[in-house]
Formats: C-alpha cells, structure tokens, sequence
C-alpha cells in the first residue's frame, strides 16, 4: 500500500517534469523559430530591394534607355558604361558597409567608419602612389590600396589606444588626424599630376564611380565575397569584442587573432573599394546602423545584411549623382557625405 | 584545482604581486581581501591568463597555465569583472550568451543547449524575466547580477570574482553567495573572491587570504585570520570581533 502510494507520486512527479520539460522545449524552438524566419523575411526584402534597384539605376541616367529594343549605341552604353558602374557601385557599397560593422564592432565604437577612420584616406593614398610611381602595373593600384589602408587602421588603433581603453572621443580624433595628414600628403602629390588629370583625381578623391571597369568590377567582387566570408566566420567573436576586450579575452577569443583578421578583412575591402572609386565618406556609418536597427546586434546577421543594404544604398546614390543635375555629374561621395554628416551628429549626440 | 607557486607580477618594472602561494582545491571558497591597491584584482588576472607572470608557475587541474590555450582557459575559468558598459543595444540574452563561446560549434551558432543553460542560470540569478531587456537599460545590480549568469552559464568549475556585490542589495548579495556555495558544496566548483565585506567573507568562505601590498600577509580558516591586529595592520582600522549569533561564524563591527 505504501510503496504503492510512492510509486504512483513518483510517477506523477516524473511526468510532471516531463511535461515541463516537453514545454520548455518547444518555448525554445519558438523563440529561436520566430527569431530566424525574421531573418529570412528581412533578408528576403533586402535582396527582392536589391534587385529593383539594380533594374532601375540601370534605366536612369543622363541617357535614359528603353526597357527593350535596344539599338547599337544604347547597347554599348548599357553593357560597357552603365552596367559596370551599377555593379561596382554595388560592390562598393557593401565593402563600405562591412568594413563599417566590422570595425564598429572591434573596436566598439557605433562611430568607427573607413571614412572618417582614415582607412579610406590610406588607401587613397595608397592608390595615388601607384599611380605616379608604378602606372605600368595594372595591379599596383589595389594592392598599394590595400597596403595604404591596412597601415592606417593599424596607425589609427595605435594612436587611439592608451592604457585605460579606447574611448570614443580619442578614436574619432585619431582618425580625424590621420585622415588630415594623408589629404596634405595626397594634396602634395596631386601638384606632381598635369592639369588636365588634377580634375578627374579631385573628382575621385571624393568617392566617384564614373571610371567604373569590369576589371575593377571583377576585383572588388571577389574582396566583398572573401571579407564577408570572414567576417560572418569570426561573426561570434565580434559580438564578444562588441561587449568588451577583456570580456571576449576571458570567455575564451584570440583577440589578437580577431584583430588581425578584422583589420586585414577591411582593410582588403576598402583598398579594393578605393582603387575603383575613390573614398566614398559614410556608408559604412549609416547601413551598419540602419541595419543593427532592423534586425539587433548579432554580427551574424549584421555583417550579410549589411552587405546587400550596403550595395543598395551607394548604387541609389550614384544613381542621384548621375541624375540630380544631369548632363552633368557629382561625385557619389558627396551625396552620400550630404545624408552621412547628420547622421554622424545625431548618433554623436545620441551618445 | 588551482595551484598558485610563488608567483611575483610586475607592472613596469614595479613589483605588484611578491612570492604569492596558495592552493584552491575543489569544493572551496578562498575570500581575498586587503585594501585598495594591494594586488588583489592583479592576482585573479594572473589566475585567468591576463597578465603575464614574471616568476612563478600557476596550475590549472594539473596543467601549467602558460601552457594552456585562451579555449582552454576559458572551458575551467570563468570571471566575473568589474563590468563595462557596451554601446551598443545588447540583449540580456544575447550578453549571457557570449559565456558560451567557447562551446560553440564549427560556425558558432548557439544550440538549444546553449540557449538552455543560460535561460537556468538567468532563473537562477532571478533574471527570467529580463531575456529581451537591453543591457544598457538595466540598473547597476541588475546589470551584475546578468555578469553572474554569464559566469554561471558557462559550466566552468572555477569562479573568479572580483567584487561581486559591489552594487547588489542585501538579499541578491546573500543570492550570490549563496549559488555560488551551492556550486562549490554540491558540484566541487572552486572559487576565488575579492570583497571588502569581512562579514560576507567569514560568513561563506572556507579560507581567507590578506593582501598586503602584493604580499601574502595571512591565510588561513576565516576564524584565525581575522582577528584584530591583522585587520589594524591591513586596514588600518579598529574593529571589535565577536560572534554572529545565528551562525556562529566571527562578525566584525568597525569601530569608527
């Protein structure tokens, strides 16, 4: 009778927690469901976005060009002028926009950008030299792209690091003297160009795509594939980075590791982005942003989505640029700078 | 589990940890205690592979630290710091979940196991409710309490904590010393912690060690080491000691 009674509490107990854990479970798979067909459905928007504007940016321009029937010339104006451009400025925007997340994200700063870290800078420069010194060599531009930007962030992370951390004043200001210094040297330099190049390099240091090439193109493609690529790989890592440097230390990061990943991924998109167009200022600021609004800080779906809203957001300015006063042309980098230094403000002040 | 044999640390040349050696086994508390600036913070650092040791060698279950990856630190040894305020808008979920880091698989997203064992560590520093809250909207308490979670949650068996109840209230101080007795008492957890509260210390650790100035100036069972002249010469305070009489453990009033 006794051990009856027990038995039958036992097995109401056992079911009980069975049920509980039953429940629990699918509490988990819910959220974790729920959570993740968000993603899908935002990541599903952004590229059906994507697409549309791809189609539009490729019918608008100073030559507006029908759906269908296109004639000699008009071919020759979509597949050699404007279609090159509209995908390097795709590729372009979500170098940006990655290497924004990115370095937003290691260094734990919402204000870290290319742009105003003088990582664009560097590789402007970087660009520059080899168009004086080694013109001959069709490759030396990105690849002095990529050097230029590299030492620049790592210039930039030494100057704004001290021994109590890095806050966020000390960075901006680090990045805003390297980025002064490199322009004096690029200044200096353009004086070595004749006058009839001086225009066309003004134009292109303001971030400009109008010299867009498959060549440039293929390039830069094949940067955004491999920096995403590590970026989403180290995405985990970055979210602890983001939290804190000790923190990610203790919950098991290589930092230093990380750091070296991170800086050498941007610093390959950004070359890239550069040599091909100049230093188009704020897209790394705004999409990241914009993105981290949408869909939270994981890094995991941060740095992708940045990439496509990245693309989407310069191929829409570049079409601006090309549009707003046609025939004649502005700079992207200008149209993005007039959305991106507000934007700035209000996220400084918003602290 | 941790073997700590005449480390020294330096700072610059200054010498801020000297000859330091004790023994944590499983199962135990040890309290640090000493003033500001005596090396306590140093030492938990040198404990968890932050800082470099100048001489001496520290023992993890048996391996040499140095020889240890941050991976494998990080699986035996959890911290619980002083904490610093991120920027951005953080989960409480998703900061609990960086404690599980080092379980992630081959591209780190997080199991239901994962998301399991934080959910019972966030119940356990009773913080269900605040999953989805941001981390910077929570209150300095709340925001230590979540630190603890994240510790808790990663299934190390050695806790380090660096002042733990410096901003929670008496019932989720006695709340954190309590879960983290019970890990010790019933799973052989081990821990380390630094705390300026002498009562707490006695009250729930099984040793405790002096700093003085980077020295170790006693240690022993909370019973002996806290009696009136150490605490003259380490605090350089008085206090009178007596007996907490729901315990029985040794209670110390400040005199002032």
């Amino acid at each position: 009778m006794r051990s009856n009674r027990s038995l039958g509490t036992c097995i109401r107990t056992n079911s009980e927690s069975d049920r509980r854990i039953v429940e629990e479970g699918i509490s988990i798979k819910k959220v974790t469901a729920r959570s993740s067909s968000k993603a899908f459905r935002i990541g599903a928007i952004l590229i059906a976005l994507l697409a549309l504007t791809l189609i539009v940016a490729s019918f608008l321009g100073s030559e507006r060009l029908p759906l269908f029937d296109l004639n000699a010339q008009q071919q020759s104006i979509f597949y050699d002028i404007r279609l090159p451009r509209i995908l390097l400025g795709g590729c372009v925007g979500a170098s940006l926009a990655i290497a924004g997340a990115g370095l937003q994200s290691l260094l734990r700063n919402p204000l870290a950008e290319p742009y105003l870290l003088g990582v664009s800078n560097g590789a402007a420069l970087g660009t520059m030299l080899a168009f004086v010194f080694f013109d001959r060599f069709e490759f030396s531009r990105p690849v002095m792209a990529f050097a230029g930007a590299g030492i620049a962030s790592v210039a930039v992370y030494q100057m704004a690091k001290s021994r109590t951390g890095m806050n966020v004043e000390r960075l901006v200001l680090s990045g805003v003297i390297v980025t002064t210094f490199l322009s004096s040297i690029l200044v200096f330099l353009t004086t070595l160009l004749d006058m009839a190049k001086v225009r066309s390099f003004t134009f292109w240091l303001l971030g400009d795509l109008s010299q867009a090439t498959r060549g440039g193109f293929y390039l830069s493609f094949a940067a955004v594939v491999v920096t995403t690529a590590i970026l989403t790989w180290q995405a985990r890592a970055l979210n602890l980075m983001m939290i804190g440097e000790q923190d990610a230390f203790d919950f098991g990061v290589e930092v230093n590791r990380v750091r070296l990943l991170v800086f050498g991924a941007a610093s390959l998109v950004v070359g890239a982005a550069v040599a091909a167009s100049g230093s188009v200022g704020y897209v790394g600021l705004i999409v990241p942003h914009l993105v981290r609004m949408t869909v939270g800080t994981d890094n995991r779906l941060v740095v992708p989505f940045s990439a496509i809203a990245g693309a989407i957001f310069v191929v829409l300015a570049d079409t601006i640029a090309r549009t707003a006063i046609a025939p004649r042309e502005l700079p992207v980098g200008a149209v993005t700078a007039l959305i991106g230094a507000p934007m700035f403000i209000y996220l400084l002040r918003r602290g | 589990m941790i073997e700590v044999r005449n480390i020294s640390i330096k700072y610059d040349h200054i010498s801020v940890l000297e000859d330091v050696t004790f023994e944590l086994k499983g199962g135990s508390i040890i309290a640090l205690l000493g003033a500001n600036g005596a090396g306590k913070t140093t030492l938990i650092r040198a404990v968890n592979g932050t800082l470099p040791i100048a001489s001496g060698e520290i023992f993890i279950e048996g391996k040499t630290l140095a020889s240890m990856s941050r991976r494998e630190i990080a699986r035996r040894v959890a911290v619980v710091a002083q904490e610093n305020e991120t920027r951005f808008p953080v989960t409480v979920l998703e900061f609990v979940l960086a404690g599980r880091f080092v379980h992630g698989g081959a591209f780190g997203w997080e199991t239901d196991s994962d998301i399991d064992a934080c959910r019972r560590a966030l119940d356990e520093c009773d913080l269900s409710a605040f999953e989805t809250r941001l981390m910077n909207h929570l209150s300095g308490g709340e925001r230590q309490r979540v630190v603890l979670a994240r510790a808790l949650a990663t299934g190390a068996r050695i806790l380090l904590l660096d002042e733990p109840t410096a901003n929670l209230d008496l019932a989720h101080q006695a709340m954190m010393f309590r879960l983290v007795r019970e890990r010790c008492d019933r799973d052989r957890f081990c821990s380390i912690v630094i705390t300026h509260d002498l009562n707490l210390a006695a009250e729930f650790a099984d040793e405790i060690i002096l700093l003085k100035q980077g020295r170790i100036g006693a240690k022993g069972r909370p019973a002996e080491v806290l009696n009136a002249e150490n605490i003259r010469e380490i605090f350089g305070v008085k206090v009178l000691l007596d007996q907490n009489p729901a315990s029985r453990k040794v209670r110390v009033t400040t005199v002032y």
